[in-house]
């Protein structure tokens, strides 16, 4: 009788491929002798391996996962050797999440690790499930500067070698700009805080009340008084801030910046600094710096070509700032006579920006409580 | 003209009404962001994140536990590690988690690379290895336990198994031949009208097969669930649709899951163009990529909203098997391309290459139906040939057949 069960299996196997196999996600990014990564596995092959369902019942919960975090990174970053030219970087999570996967719920570790110089070949050992799951397979994605390299891990190849070839300093230096032109134009704070000091730059106050100006060079200098002071502020605390010789809390540099363009904002409505806006300018630029220089640590600095990614990440902020800039000015000028420019772009989309940065700010603040509770 | 400061109470609703906009943009571009960055951290420890299919005190979850335990002890123990083996190979089935294959060939472990392993672990090592579509390795295995042992009605099964699947009928018909001469009843009836009715003589084998099963006592549902799934794609190839939803419909009355049933029954019904109970059928079996596929078909045949979610979460899957670098089921995402995405093109070819390694006649049917869309005869050919020499009889073939015939060369 058993010989017919089989014989149905047979019959019926091809084609029942119902599910995806097992397999995990290891994405792993390396900057100069630094890796950082993130290793998504499923909780479905977790619980067999080292046992999540505690209860017995039959489902996973956070609270069971969360009590077996420490065993999880432990069985985990056992089973993944990084290596360099034969010496171990060692890896330690620092990051514990939850994703969805198309398949089921993955534990989402993060992870990172120093490697004993800058890396030109790394080799990556993976044997997680290896015992268990023979069919089980690892699927890497490595990033780097010079691009990003793909890798599919099995029993029968846990240990692969990958070149991250050389990449030119002009290579770099463009990378980086092109992070600094992204990170002003997604980064609203910086946009509104810039708008709100240019924004009166066309008009001038005389006896409470606001006017185009005349000519066409005071704006003009009077923006590049601004955007310059502006720069050179944060210019100057994000390069110390990057090359680490002053650290100051991430919350309170976001809580700060936003209270920056609150105020900014605020000044175009009861003017409080008259003239010397780009001494404002100056003041908080140095705060946007901290700012900037938390997302180039995101992106993680090259150790061997710290200046280049500085420079060029400056580069970058800068030329995606002109480009705003050079985008406002004319039309402002142009506008600056009329009803529409003084009373709905101005003195409404100061407001705007005031009650906008008061939200960020309350949120900002927010979280920090939440976060200490 | 000039503007006092003053003046901005006046316009006061008109810029909170433009600041909220303003700021639902900027919250919008923000989610935006975020939702790239899906991995979260859950607030409630009593959230369920994941179900298992075996939870640990069912009677299965405790056997498997005693014999991994065993293994533990003594990772020698053929008989253990079959019994696992077997456990976790039939639970791959009932569940269609290939997972299950990978934890049966671990067990296997201190037998898997061996030339002369003992003959079960062989027949073992064979079935696991026709499951990742390794068929020339399981074949030499199987030719290897069926000289040691000539009435292995195992590995009988397994050859003829595979030779269907690669549309190799003769070889077919001496493994149907030696199985029966091991005694094996059902199960050599099973094997040879399974041949005859796939090779154009399903009235015959419909005869002989409901014969057997009427003259049978004692059989498990899950024999039953088989026999008359095959009975009703007999059926189906006589072009009787009433006949084939009376097996059907007996088939299902045994309440086993099945996933194999259920993927028929879809098939029939949406063939049928009764999408709608499709969809009630399937409803709560999202997580079987075969039956999301009929359950998506179903959606989008009956127009109902919730076939975009399920068309994605397919493309998803199938993404993530691409990844993987897995041809498992080009089959289905032939079919998934074709009908649901609309990518002729691609279809074709996953189409082809499905069937340069599985011959089926649902893969015969795919390679047909997505060379007619993209109206090029010359791809079916491979297809055309083996409807031809089969004799296979389904009338629905037979029509695509004749469609790409009528294409001009």
């Amino acid at each position: 009788m058993k010989t017919l069960v089989a014989l149905l299996l047979a019959l019926a196997a091809s084609g029942a491929l119902a599910h995806k196999p097992s397999d995990s996600y290891l994405a792993i990014r390396v900057a100069g002798a630094d890796v950082t990564g993130q290793w998504d596995i499923a909780l479905r092959d977790l619980d067999f391996a080292i046992g999540l369902d505690d209860s017995g019942d039959g489902e996973i919960t956070w609270g069971e996962v969360k009590a077996h975090r420490a065993d999880i990174a432990a069985y985990a970053l056992a089973r993944l050797k990084v290596r360099l030219g034969g010496t171990d970087c060692p890896l330690h999570s620092t990051e514990f999440l939850i994703d969805d996967h198309s398949d089921g719920a993955y534990s989402i570790m993060r992870f990172e690790g120093r490697c004993p110089a800058e890396v030109e070949t790394l080799e990556v050992s993976y044997s997680l499930f290896a015992d268990l799951d023979p069919q089980h397979k690892g699927l890497l994605r490595l990033e780097h500067a010079a691009g990003t390299r793909t890798g599919i891990f099995s029993p029968e190849r846990a240990t692969q070698s990958f070149e991250l070839a050389k990449i030119s300093a002009l290579t770099q230096f463009l990378d980086y700009s092109r992070e600094g032109v992204w990170h002003i134009w997604i980064g609203f704070d910086h946009i509104l805080f810039l708008l709100s000091l240019l924004l009166p730059a066309v008009l001038t106050l005389e006896g409470g009340r606001w006017q185009g100006v005349e000519r066409f060079p005071p704006a003009f200098w009077e923006v590049f008084k601004i955007v310059t002071s502006f720069t050179l502020a944060h210019s100057i605390t994000l390069s110390l801030a990057a090359l680490g010789v002053i650290a100051l809390p991430s919350r309170l540099v976001e809580s700060a910046i936003a209270i920056s363009v609150v105020l900014a904002a605020l000044n175009n409505l009861y003017p409080m600094v008259r003239g010397r806006r780009w001494i404002v300018a100056f003041a908080f630029g140095l705060i946007h710096g901290f700012g900037f220089a938390s997302v180039l640590k995101d992106l993680g600095l090259p150790q061997g070509a710290l200046l280049i990614a500085l420079v060029g990440f400056n580069v970058g902020v800068e030329g995606g700032q002109l480009a705003i800039v050079s985008a406002f000015l004319p039309l402002a000028y142009a506008l600056r006579a009329t009803w529409f420019y003084r009373r709905l772009v101005f003195a409404g989309g100061s407001l705007a920006i005031s009650v906008i940065a008061s939200i960020w700010l309350v949120e900002r603040a927010l979280n920090m409580k939440l976060i200490t509770s | 003209m000039k503007v006092s400061i003053t003046a901005i109470p006046t316009i006061r609703t008109f810029t909170i009404a433009m600041a909220t906009s303003f700021l639902r943009a900027a919250m919008l571009a923000l989610v935006a962001v975020v939702a790239q960055a899906a991995p979260y951290v859950p607030k409630d420890d009593a959230l369920v994140l994941e179900h298992l299919p075996v939870r640990p005190g069912d009677p299965i979850g405790r056997e498997l536990r005693r014999l991994r335990g065993v293994i533990a002890q003594d990772p020698a123990n053929l008989d253990a590690a079959l019994r696992l083996a077997e456990r976790y190979f039939e639970l791959a089935g009932a569940e269609g988690d290939p997972r299950y294959v990978g934890y049966a060939q671990a067990a296997l472990t201190p037998w898997w690379n061996r030339p002369d392993p003992p003959l079960d672990a062989r027949v073992m090592r064979a079935i696991l290895k026709q499951y990742s579509h390794d068929f020339s390795g399981a074949m030499q295995d199987l030719d290897a336990a069926t000289r040691e042992d000539r009435s292995n009605a195992l590995a009988w099964s397994w050859r003829a198994a595979i030779h269907m699947v690669q549309a190799d009928y003769a070889a077919a018909r001496v493994d149907c031949g030696a199985l029966a001469a091991t005694n094996s009843g059902l199960g050599a009836v099973g094997c040879s009208t399974y041949l005859d009715g796939t090779t154009g003589r399903a009235a015959e084998a419909h005869r002989t097969l409901s014969g057997a099963l009427a003259r049978s006592t004692g059989i498990s549902s899950e024999m039953k669930i088989w026999v008359l799934t095959r009975l009703a794609e007999m059926s189906l190839r006589q072009g009787n649709a009433r006949q084939a939803e009376e097996h059907f419909r007996a088939a299902l009355a045994l309440e086993v899951r099945d996933q194999f049933l259920l993927a028929a029954y879809a098939d029939f019904l949406l063939d049928q163009g009764r999408p709608a109970e499709v969809v009630a059928l399937l409803r709560d079996w999202v997580r079987s990529d075969v039956l999301l596929l009929r359950l998506a078909l179903a959606e989008k045949a009956a127009g109902t909203a919730a076939a975009k979610e399920h068309i994605d979460a397919l493309k998803a899957r199938f993404d993530a098997a691409a990844l993987r670098g897995d041809k498992l089921h080009q089959q289905e995402e032939a079919r998934f391309n074709l009908t649901l995405l609309g990518q002729k093109e691609k279809a074709l070819a996953l189409a082809r290459e499905n069937w340069k390694l599985q011959r089926e006649p649902r893969d015969a049917r795919i390679l047909l139906e997505a060379a007619l869309a993209m109206k090029d005869r010359a791809a079916a050919q491979g297809g055309l040939e083996w409807l031809e020499t089969s004799g296979h009889e389904d009338p629905l073939l037979r029509r695509i057949g004749q469609s790409l015939k009528a294409l001009k060369p």
